[in-house]
C-alpha cells in the first residue's frame, strides 16, 4: 500500500487579532490569524514543516521533494532545489515545484502517490506552504493566514494509506492573482461561495464516492478546504454531514492558510485518528482533488511532537496592525540613516551552500572541537585541513549573551543579537527571531530556524536564526 | 628581543578640533594638526623623511597625505587597523626610526565621518561581509558591545539598573573632563540622571553610554631618542608599542566569556613587559583608553590590570579613575566626550598623554605624571585589534 509515512503541520508563531485589524479600519473582527514573521516566507515555512516531518525518518530514504505554493518566492528559480539543499539531500533527488491554485498541495500529493506506485520514487517529501496577501481593509486581509505542512509519501511504514484519488477540473475566475498583482482578488462573495466552492466541492465528493463505491458515513473525518467557517458549515449542511465528523479548519485560530489548509486540517485529523479510521480529504481551486485514506495500526506513532495542541497554544501576538503592515512591506517606511544593505555574491553563496544553507560546520579530527563556520585551521589546536562535517541545526543550545540593538539595520528594530552555545561544543553569534525582547534571558534554551536573511539584488539570501525553544 | 623602550621619542604633536566639523575637509584637518606638530617640534616640513597616514574609511593610499601637505616625494604609507589605526601609524613611524631607516618620521591620523549623513558609522556592512555571503548577525558597534554589558552584569550579580548606574558614572566622569579640554567635541557636563534617562540604543546601553561620531585629525613627529634633546628639552620617550589582533574567537568559541577582551589583556601584558612595568595600577600615572562605550572602559580597567577582575565597579564608585583619583583615566574626555574620528583617535590619546607628561594639560593637569598609557580597541569584545602604547617623560 502507498500512503502517508510521516506528516507535520507548521504555523508561524505570531497571531494578529482580527479585532486589531478592525481597530485600524473602524470595523470589527473575530478570532485571529497566523502571520508569518518578517523573515519567513513560503520556502522557510516549508523547510520548518519538512524538518518536523523528517524528525524520525532517515533522510537517505527520501528520493523526491515536491514544493507546492501559490506564493513561491521565485517565479523562476526552483524552490524545491533550495529546500533539498537545506535538508542536505543528494543531487539525485527529484525536485519539483507545484503551484497555480489552492489545490496545488493535493496535486503534489497525488503526483507523489503516482510516483511511488509507478516505482519512480521510493519516498516523496511533499511540502506545502502559503503566505497570501489580501488588500488592506478588505475581507481577504481579515481571512487569510500563513502556514505550511509536510507529508512523506511512500510504501513502507505507511501510517495512513491513500486508497483512492479522484479529481475534477473546473474553469472559473473566482479567487485569483495574476502575475501583475501582489494581492489575491476575489469576485463577488456570493458567486465565489455558491458557484465556486459551494458548487464544486459537493459535486466532486459525490462523484468521488460514486466512483469508489463508498458512502459519506464511511468516514470518521471529512477534511475539506473552506475559505471560512461559515462556508464550511454551509457545505456540511448541504451534504447532510454530522458536524462532529467534519474537521475543524481553525479559521478563527489560524485563518485561511490557502494551499496548506486542507493538509494542516488533515494533520489535526490524523493525530486523533484510530487504526482503521477512514478520512475523506477534499481540496478546492479550479476544481477539486478528493482523496480517501485509512489510518493503519502505526498511526499513533507518527503523531508529530508539535501538533495542534502546540500550535494552538504557542503563540505571540503581533502587537499592532501597523507592525503587520511593516512586516509585509505593505507601506513604505522612511529608511534609517545608516549604510544601505549590500548585495551578497551568488558565487560566494554557492561556495557556502553546505555550510550556510544547511548550518553545517566542522569538527576537528585532532582535538574534537566543533566550529562554525567551517574552518581550514582549527581555532583550538591549529590543525590544518583535518576536519569532519558537523551539523549544528539539530543540536540543543542555550543563550550565552545578547543585546536588543536599535541601531543595526532591520526591517523592524530592535534586533536581538545573540551568542548561542551548542551542546557538544561550538558557538554561533547570530540574530534572534520569534521573540518578545522582554522574555529574553541568558541561559534560555534555543533552537535554530531557517529564515530569510536579506533580499538585495533581486534574490533572497537565506540563512539561520536563533529563537527561544518553547517545548 | 630588545623592544622599543627608550629608543624613540616624540618631539612634536598636533591635534585639530574634534567634532562635527562641517566646515573642514579631511585635508583641512590634516594641515591644521600637522602644522601644529611642526611648530611644536620646531622643524621645517622638509625635515620629515618618511610618513605614515592612519585612516579607516576616509580615503585609500598615503597619497592623501602627500597631496594635502605637498610632501616632497618622500615615502608615505597608509595604515589601517580599525580603531587602532592612529596608534598603528605611530607604531610604524617609531619602528622606522628605531630601525635606522630614517631619523625623523611623521605619523598622522585623520577621519572625516560627518559628510556621510549617517547616524553611526558607515562600516556596518563591512563587518557583515562574511566572505561576501553576508551570512552573519546584524551588526552595530553598540549592539555588540552591549552583549558584553549584558554578560558582565549577569556574571557579577548586578541588576540592569545597578549595572547602568556604574557605567553611567564613567560617562559623567568623561564629560566632566572633556569640558576642560577646548578641542573636545562636547564641551558640556552631563548628570547621572540624564545618562540613566537617555533612550536605549542597544539594550542595556543608552544614548550616553555610546560615544558619538566625530571628525578630526592628530599628528606626531618622532625621532631617535639620542637626537630628541636637539629639538626640545622635554621629549616624550616611547616605552612600549604593542598590538594584539585576535583570531575571531569570541564569536565562535564558547570559551570566550564576554566579560573581558582577550586582545587588551595580551597587548597590555606585552606592553608592561616591554616597558618593565610590574604594577600597572601603581606605576601608570594616566591612561587614555578606548571608551567607545561606557561598558568598554569598565572592562578595560580590569583587562589592563588597573582593577582586579570584577572589581572595576568599586573603583569607579570610589572615584579612583577621576582627575583627582589614584589613576586618572581619559583626562581629556575620552572618545565619549573628545570624540572618535577613528583614524585619529590613537594619536589624539597620545597627544593628551604627551601634554600631561610635559605639564601642559592646563585645567586637566595631573600631579607629576611619569608614565602614560594609551589603549585602542578596534572591533568588538569578541574580536579586535588592540593597541597598548606606553610613554614616559624620563629615560630609564
Amino acid at each position: 500500500m502507498t500512503g502517508i509515512v510521516s506528516y507535520a503541520p507548521y504555523l508561524p508563531l505570531y497571531r494578529l487579532s482580527r479585532a486589531e485589524i478592525g481597530r485600524a479600519w473602524g470595523t470589527g473582527g473575530k478570532g485571529e490569524k497566523a502571520v508569518a514573521a518578517h523573515d519567513e516566507d513560503s520556502l522557510t515555512m516549508a523547510v520548518a514543516a519538512a524538518q518536523a516531518c523528517l524528525k524520525k525518518v532517515d533522510t537517505a530514504r527520501v528520493d523526491a521533494l515536491f514544493f507546492a505554493s501559490t506564493t513561491a518566492p521565485y517565479m523562476e528559480k526552483q524552490c524545491a532545489a533550495t529546500i533539498a539543499a537545506v535538508l542536505n539531500m543528494p543531487t539525485s533527488t527529484y525536485t519539483c515545484d507545484f503551484g497555480g491554485s489552492l489545490r496545488c498541495g493535493t496535486n503534489a500529493l497525488r503526483a507523489a502517490v503516482d510516483a511511488v506506485n509507478a516505482g519512480s520514487a521510493r519516498n516523496v517529501l511533499v511540502c506545502i506552504a502559503d503566505c497570501r496577501l489580501g488588500m488592506p481593509n478588505g475581507g481577504n486581509e481579515m481571512a487569510f493566514g500563513d502556514g505550511a505542512a509536510a507529508y512523506l509519501i511512500g510504501s513502507e511504514g505507511v501510517v495512513a494509506s491513500i486508497d483512492s484519488m479522484y479529481t475534477m477540473s473546473d474553469e472559473i475566475i473566482d479567487v485569483f492573482r495574476s502575475d501583475r498583482e501582489r494581492y489575491v482578488k476575489t469576485w463577488e462573495v456570493r458567486f465565489v461561495r455558491d458557484d465556486g466552492h459551494g458548487r464544486v466541492v459537493p459535486q466532486a465528493i459525490r462523484a468521488a464516492l460514486e466512483k469508489s463505491g463508498q458512502s459519506l458515513d464511511t468516514f470518521a473525518k471529512v477534511v475539506m478546504y473552506s475559505p471560512d467557517a461559515r462556508q464550511l458549515a454551509s457545505v456540511t449542511k448541504m451534504l447532510k454531514l454530522d458536524p462532529e465528523r467534519v474537521q475543524n479548519t481553525y479559521f478563527n485560530e489560524f485563518g485561511d492558510t490557502g494551499s496548506p489548509q486542507v493538509l494542516i486540517s488533515l494533520a489535526a485529523a490524523l493525530e486523533s485518528a484510530s487504526p482503521g479510521d477512514k478520512m475523506l480529504v477534499v481540496s478546492y481551486g479550479n476544481g477539486s482533488d478528493v482523496l480517501t485514506l485509512t489510518a493503519t495500526d502505526g498511526i499513533a506513532s507518527a503523531k508529530p511532537s508539535r501538533g495542534m495542541d502546540y500550535y494552538l497554544n504557542t503563540k505571540l501576538q503581533v502587537p499592532t496592525y501597523e507592525k503587520y503592515l511593516r512586516w509585509r512591506r505593505i507601506v513604505e517606511l522612511e529608511p534609517p540613516a545608516t549604510a544601505p544593505l549590500e548585495q551578497p555574491s551568488p558565487v560566494a553563496l554557492w561556495r557556502d551552500n553546505k555550510s550556510g544553507l544547511d548550518l553545517h560546520g566542522v569538527k576537528c579530527k585532532v582535538c574534537g572541537t566543533p566550529q562554525y563556520p567551517a574552518q581550514r585551521v582549527c581555532m583550538e589546536c591549529g590543525a590544518k585541513d583535518n576536519f569532519e562535517d558537523y551539523s549544528f541545526s539539530d543540536k540543543p543550545a542555550v543563550l550565552a549573551t545578547f543585546s536588543h540593538d536599535r541601531l543595526g539595520a532591520s526591517i523592524d528594530p530592535p534586533t536581538t543579537v545573540a551568542a548561542v552555545d551548542f551542546e557538544g561544543g561550538g558557538r554561533i553569534t547570530i540574530d534572534m527571531t520569534d521573540r518578545d525582547p522582554e522574555e529574553v534571558r541568558i541561559g534560555m534554551p534555543i533552537e535554530m530556524v531557517f529564515r530569510i536573511l536579506r533580499y538585495v539584488g533581486g534574490f533572497y539570501t537565506y540563512w539561520w536564526k536563533a529563537r527561544p525553544k518553547r517545548d | 628581543m630588545d623592544g622599543i623602550k627608550d629608543r624613540v621619542a616624540i618631539i612634536g604633536m598636533g591635534c585639530s578640533k574634534f567634532g562635527e566639523n562641517w566646515d573642514k575637509s579631511a585635508d583641512d584637518m590634516i594641515v591644521d594638526s600637522v602644522y601644529e606638530a611642526y611648530e611644536d617640534a620646531g622643524i621645517d616640513p622638509k625635515d620629515i623623511q618618511a610618513a605614515w597616514l592612519g585612516t579607516y574609511v576616509t580615503e585609500w593610499t598615503g597619497q592623501m597625505l602627500s597631496r594635502a601637505l605637498k610632501l616632497d616625494y618622500i615615502p608615505v604609507t597608509r595604515v589601517e587597523n580599525a580603531c587602532a589605526t592612529g596608534s598603528d601609524a605611530l607604531r610604524n613611524a617609531c619602528y622606522a626610526v628605531a630601525s635606522g631607516a630614517c631619523d625623523i618620521a611623521l605619523a598622522v591620523g585623520v577621519e572625516k565621518l560627518k559628510d556621510s549623513g549617517y547616524s553611526g558609522l558607515p562600516d556596518f556592512e563591512l563587518f557583515r561581509r562574511q566572505q561576501n555571503t553576508y551570512r552573519t548577525r546584524t551588526y552595530s558597534p553598540p549592539g555588540h558591545f552591549a552583549m558584553m554589558a549584558t554578560k558582565y552584569f549577569d556574571r557579577y550579580g548586578l541588576s540592569p539598573e545597578e549595572g547602568k548606574r556604574i557605567i553611567g558614572q564613567i560617562a559623567v566622569k568623561n564629560h566632566h573632563n572633556g569640558a576642560l579640554a577646548p578641542k573636545a567635541h562636547f564641551q558640556s557636563e552631563v548628570t547621572l540622571e540624564k545618562v540613566l534617562a537617555a533612550p536605549m540604543v542597544a539594550w542595556p546601553l543608552g544614548l550616553f553610554d555610546c560615544c558619538g561620531v566625530s571628525d578630526g585629525a592628530a599628528a606626531a613627529i618622532v625621532t631617535r631618542a639620542d637626537m630628541a634633546k636637539n629639538f626640545r628639552p622635554d621629549p616624550i620617550y616611547l616605552k612600549a608599542l604593542q598590538i594584539a589582533v585576535g583570531p575571531y574567537e569570541g564569536y565562535m568559541n564558547p570559551k570566550f566569556d564576554w566579560t573581558h577582551v582577550e586582545e587588551t589583556v595580551r597587548a597590555g601584558e606585552r606592553a608592561y613587559a616591554e616597558a618593565g612595568i610590574k604594577n600597572p595600577r601603581e606605576e601608570i600615572s594616566i591612561a587614555e583608553v578606548h571608551d567607545c562605550f561606557t561598558i568598554t572602559e569598565l572592562v578595560i580597567m580590569e583587562d589592563l590590570k588597573f582593577s582586579e577582575r570584577g572589581k572595576a565597579p568599586e573603583d569607579v564608585e570610589s572615584g579612583f579613575f577621576t582627575l583627582e583619583g589614584g589613576l586618572p583615566v581619559n583626562t581629556d574626555g575620552g572618545l565619549k566626550c573628545f570624540g572618535h574620528p577613528i583614524g585619529a583617535s590613537g594619536l589624539r590619546m597620545m597627544y593628551e598623554v604627551y601634554k600631561q607628561l610635559q605639564g601642559k594639560a592646563d585645567k586637566r593637569q595631573v600631579k607629576n605624571p611619569k608614565l602614560g598609557l594609551t589603549h585602542n580597541l578596534g572591533g568588538t569584545p569578541a574580536t579586535a585589534s588592540v593597541s597598548v602604547i606606553i610613554a614616559g617623560n624620563e629615560k630609564g
